[in-house]
């Protein structure tokens, strides 16, 4: 097996398992009982497509796409950390009212 | 001799990013889910930057990649720190 060849099929071998990776990613948003469990999918999912992003890059020999993985890597915190302290925001706010927040509800 | 580097470098990127998928599925709880995905959905990321730059060989990407990583790794502990913090308050575990 030449080195080329060797690099091209793990290659295609790294874009599967990130493609797998993905998925169940999105089957943990999809089922995740709690809040807190989609937003922890959520985020994996944009660390995720900043991999893709790099394995494209490399696959078109087209280095623009390191472009969207910086921009990526910067941006996609911030939807978390909004998610996050709105579930807080409402947490709190129960907690003032002197509801059980035990309870095991969707949130 | 760069290509197999790269090569191995995307394996073990792939690896680490499906470790970190497998993880989010079956994991019991919160704590433990975000655990998998911090931990090792950015080593995963980042392994695979670096296999991009290996791959181009420029400065000009090998710096673009290298600003990649860091961005990775000073937002992903603040996103995991804010919605770990929401997690443990929620579970009375302070």
């Amino acid at each position: 097996m030449t080195p080329e060849l060797f690099m091209e099929w793990s290659l295609d071998a790294a874009f599967v398992m990130v493609m797998v990776a993905i998925a169940l990613a999105f089957v943990r948003l999809a089922l995740g009982p709690t809040l807190h469990d989609r937003v922890v999918a959520l985020d994996m999912m944009t660390v995720l497509i900043v991999a893709f992003c790099a394995l494209y890059a490399i696959r078109n020999d087209d280095s623009a796409f390191l472009d969207i993985v910086i921009v990526l890597a910067l941006v996609g915190f911030l939807a978390t950390v909004a998610l996050a302290r709105f579930a807080e925001r409402r947490l709190m706010m129960r907690e003032e009212r002197g509801e059980d927040i035990k309870e095991d509800r969707d949130d | 001799m760069i290509e197999v580097l790269t090569g191995i470098t995307l394996l073990l990127g792939g690896f680490f990013a499906l470790v970190a998928g497998w993880g989010i599925v079956k994991l019991p709880d919160v704590l433990t889910r975000m655990h998998a995905s911090t931990k090792a959905g950015t080593l995963g990321s980042m392994l695979t930057l670096t296999a991009a730059a290996l791959a181009f060989g420029e400065m000009s990407v090998v710096m673009r990649c290298l600003i990649g990583v860091i961005f990775l790794l000073l937002t992903a502990p603040i996103a995991a720190h804010m919605i770990g913090r929401a997690a443990a308050r929620k579970q009375n575990y302070f």
